[in-house]
């Protein structure tokens, strides 16, 4: 293990949001007088901002550093945080290329969307309360990123995951007068908490075993450090578990691996909890665009990355996640398909993009996992501020169904919202097209079972993506208007400060993926001289800490399977270019000739319905009927207290009760005389 | 040095003098006074057995009811102060509703 270099500039990365959040917190709920929206503006964005400026400098400083020394700790106390004679977390920050990389993202396009909230948030309009209480809220929501990001032991890590849930429940409710709103948040909680069970499991099983053998670490380093000790050991399955593959032996580290993914599945909205997120869109949509879409959904991700080499030696669990993670983007693709809601279009599109990470992390390419969260992070975070800044002048209209034509209207939304779609298509050299292309790669050459089959699926949904972003982007831009002519005649380009954030985010988008080009696809490699092992810099800054799968595969393949995926991504465009501009009548005539099918996917293959029935109805029967009216009304209410003071009743005929007088001496008298009593008892025993 | 006889008489008397007072007195401020009397005398007890036993843990008993008796004082006017803004009054006979 590498020394790690102290850095005492680490804590204030998340402690500067957590700063901004306190202070609108005591101002709104102890002082309740909340600041001006000026200042509410400089606290807040001004606290992101910093932070991205310090991250900025640390990453600097990292990187200065010798490429398998980029370690760097800050510990808050010399003491331990949680500390027993076992074990001991310390409350430490770690950052190395991983959580480096993450830092970047979150206080980065963090900073963006605290700047486009300014202007979207002025519209909505409420009271300084409720413009404080937004911003109050995502900067605890940044403070929480940072700390799952930078926490160097697996609690602290799990503290700020349980931290970006709730800040994303609060945000989901943010109006929450619609009672819809609280609803989507209650939901998108309950969800999340049945994924943080699974990290639980996960975090006490890896505990257990690593002090069965005489570690008790639950820092990441100490883990690693000490996890071959345990990556070969296994674990006798019981009999009624007959059915899974591999019975009766399992790996230790297989089982480990899988309780961690199901909290990673929760967190970024894998099959089969991947219900809250689309309801996620209640939100205001920067909330979607941060929370949604580029950062807390991308925690799961991170997750397993950091657990890597828990993963290279567990082959089953990624074999796991690879098939949940390509099966969860067809799944999401398609239904993203028949949306007509601009934002449920992108949510949708945001659970297929986050199964394509699991995938690359399923086929152990973790470094391809992390470059599609960063690109992802741009792209997203675009098409959701585009979407945005659509809703603003649409006032508040999400249907597509009412859109149409505004490319005149808002040239700069459309012009970005475009940027966005051709990036996640993964037209040539813009930042999907890389990230993409790595991942597909990665499919194709892994030894997961039925890895062919993996690439195919995601081969197909990476042109079933092409097809419905240019479906969103044709149907809200181009045609004909379908709006009223009320509302167009007030559609016009929001604020700078949506408009700039926007421009930016497109910049990223387009040249993002130069940050990692691999060597095969880079353009300007021979332009800039850069050696073919220099050119995916970003693959080659995480790979210290990343235990990633190798492959030795020719310039002529990757490239061959590039031109194959920009083809099929071509079709699907061109595919919704002829149905959606060149001949409006056909959409209608499939949907006639689907019948069944159609219905099936508008209503997202009824998987709500199906969760609503089977799991929650029958729960709210049981905590309604068993658990409410026969245990607490009937037994403990009915037969313990009320029976209690009938029995008592009835056997006294009713005049115990003129013992209770009201007068509050008399009880005092009773409590005195029964003192007394006491203490001549125990002289007389005593004597 | 005083015996602990003494000690423990005076004691017994404060501590009477507190239950009397506590069961006599209508008026709650009163009453209140006379509950901090009977603490006050435990705390003597308490004081005492420790200096007569060369123990510690009294003089620390003793740190803890006076905690508790200002946490106590503390509830106990503010019931005192809403009695009295809903019945304009502090005799504690006027607050007797809750009965049979």
């Amino acid at each position: 293990m590498v020394d790690a270099t102290p850095n005492t500039l680490i804590r204030w990365v998340p402690l500067l949001p957590l700063i901004g959040a306190v202070v609108h917190g005591v101002l709104l709920a102890l002082v309740r007088k909340p600041l001006n929206r000026a200042l509410t503006i400089a606290l807040s964005c001004g606290t992101v901002i910093a932070a991205f400026v310090i991250s900025l400098l640390l990453v600097n400083d990292l990187t200065m550093l010798a490429a398998d020394a980029r370690v760097m700790t800050d510990s808050l106390y010399a003491s331990s945080w949680i500390g027993t004679a076992n074990f001991s977390a310390d409350a430490a920050f770690l950052l190395d290329p991983l959580s480096a990389v993450m830092i970047l993202v979150v206080t980065g396009v963090g900073s963006l969307i605290h700047i486009y909230s300014i202007g979207y948030m002025d519209d909505d309009h409420r009271d300084d309360r409720g413009f404080a209480r937004f911003f109050c809220y995502m900067n605890l929501f940044t403070f929480s990123m940072l700390m799952l990001v930078l926490g160097d032991n697996l609690l602290l890590m799990f503290l700020g995951w349980e931290g970006v849930g709730v800040c994303s429940y609060l945000l989901i409710g943010f109006w929450y007068s619609d009672k819809w709103n609280a609803y989507c948040g209650s939901k998108a909680f309950i969800v999340n908490r049945i994924g943080d069970f699974g990290f639980l499991l996960g975090l006490f099983l890896l505990f257990w075993s690593l002090a069965d053998v005489g570690h008790s670490a639950i820092a990441f380093r100490d883990i690693q450090a000490a996890f071959p000790a345990i990556a070969e050991q296994t674990v006798t399955l019981p009999q009624w578990l007959s059915f899974l593959p591999g019975f009766p032996e399992w790996k230790l580290a297989t089982l480990i691996g899988l309780c961690f993914f199901v909290g990673a599945a929760g967190k970024s909205a894998q099959m089969p909890l991947y219900v809250w997120l689309p309801d996620a869109m209640a939100g205001p949509t920067p909330v979607s665009a941060l929370i949604h879409a580029a950062t807390m959904v991308t925690a799961g991700v991170y997750m397993v990355s950091r657990m890597s080499f828990v993963y290279a030696a567990a082959p089953g669990a990624s074999a796991f996640i690879a098939w949940t993670g390509a099966i969860t983007a067809l799944f999401a693709a398609t239904i993203a398909i028949a949306q007509t809601d601009i934002k449920k279009v992108l949510a949708y599109s945001t659970v297929s993009q986050l199964g394509f990470m699991f995938l690359a992390a399923g086929c152990g390419a973790f470094g391809a996992a992390m470059f599609h969260v960063v690109t992802h992070a741009f792209f997203k975070a675009l098409l959701f501020l585009a979407a945005g800044s659509v809703i603003l002048a649409m006032h508040h209209e999400q249907d597509t169904d009412k859109m149409g034509g505004l490319r005149k209207l808002l040239p700069i939304t459309h012009k970005v919202f475009m940027f966005g779609v051709l990036a996640i298509a993964g037209f040539p050299f813009m930042a999907g097209f890389f990230s993409k292309d790595e991942i597909l790669l990665a499919a194709k050459l892994s030894h997961v079972p039925g890895h062919e089959a993996l690439y195919a699926i995601a081969l197909g949904t990476a042109g079933i993506t092409a097809f419905y972003m240019a479906r969103l982007y044709f149907r809200t831009f181009l045609g004909e208007s379908r709006a009223s002519a009320q509302v167009r005649s007030h559609i016009h380009e929001p604020a700078n400060t949506v408009t700039y954030p926007l421009i930016v985010l497109a910049l990223l988008s387009i040249f993002g993926g130069f940050i990692g080009p691999a060597a095969a696809l880079n353009p300007v490699k021979g332009l800039l001289g850069i050696s073919d092992e220099n050119s995916n810099s970003f693959a080659n800054f995480l790979a210290p800490v990343l235990a990633n799968a190798h492959h030795e595969v020719d310039h002529w393949t990757e490239q061959q399977l590039a031109l194959v995926s920009v083809a099929v991504a071509g079709i699907g465009a061109l595919l919704a270019l002829w149905m959606y501009v060149l001949k409006p009548g056909v959409p209608v005539a499939i949907r006639k000739s689907l019948g069944v099918v159609h219905t099936l996917v508008v209503n997202k293959y009824y998987v709500v319905e199906l969760y609503d029935r089977v799991l929650v109805r029958p729960l709210v029967a049981i905590s309604d009927r068993v658990l409410y009216r026969f245990i607490d009304a009937g037994l403990i209410d009915g037969v313990l207290v009320n029976g209690s003071a009938a029995t008592v009743r009835g056997i006294t005929n009713g005049l115990l009760k003129y013992a209770q007088s009201g007068f509050a001496q008399s009880y005092l008298g009773w409590m005195a005389l029964g003192g007394a009593a006491l203490v001549v008892y125990l002289a007389t025993r005593a004597a | 040095m005083i015996p602990i006889t003494h000690a423990v008489a005076l004691s017994g008397i404060l501590f009477l003098l507190g239950v009397l007072g506590a069961l006599t007195r209508r008026n709650l401020i009163a009453i209140l006074m006379s509950i901090e009397l009977m603490l006050n005398a435990v705390n003597l007890a308490l004081v005492a057995f420790s200096r007569q036993w060369g123990n510690h843990s009294g003089q620390l008993f003793v740190l803890m009811v006076i905690v508790v008796a200002a946490a106590e004082v503390a509830v106990g006017l503010g019931i005192v102060l809403s009695l009295f803004r809903n019945r304009e009054s502090v005799n504690v006979d006027d607050a007797s509703l809750l009965k049979w």
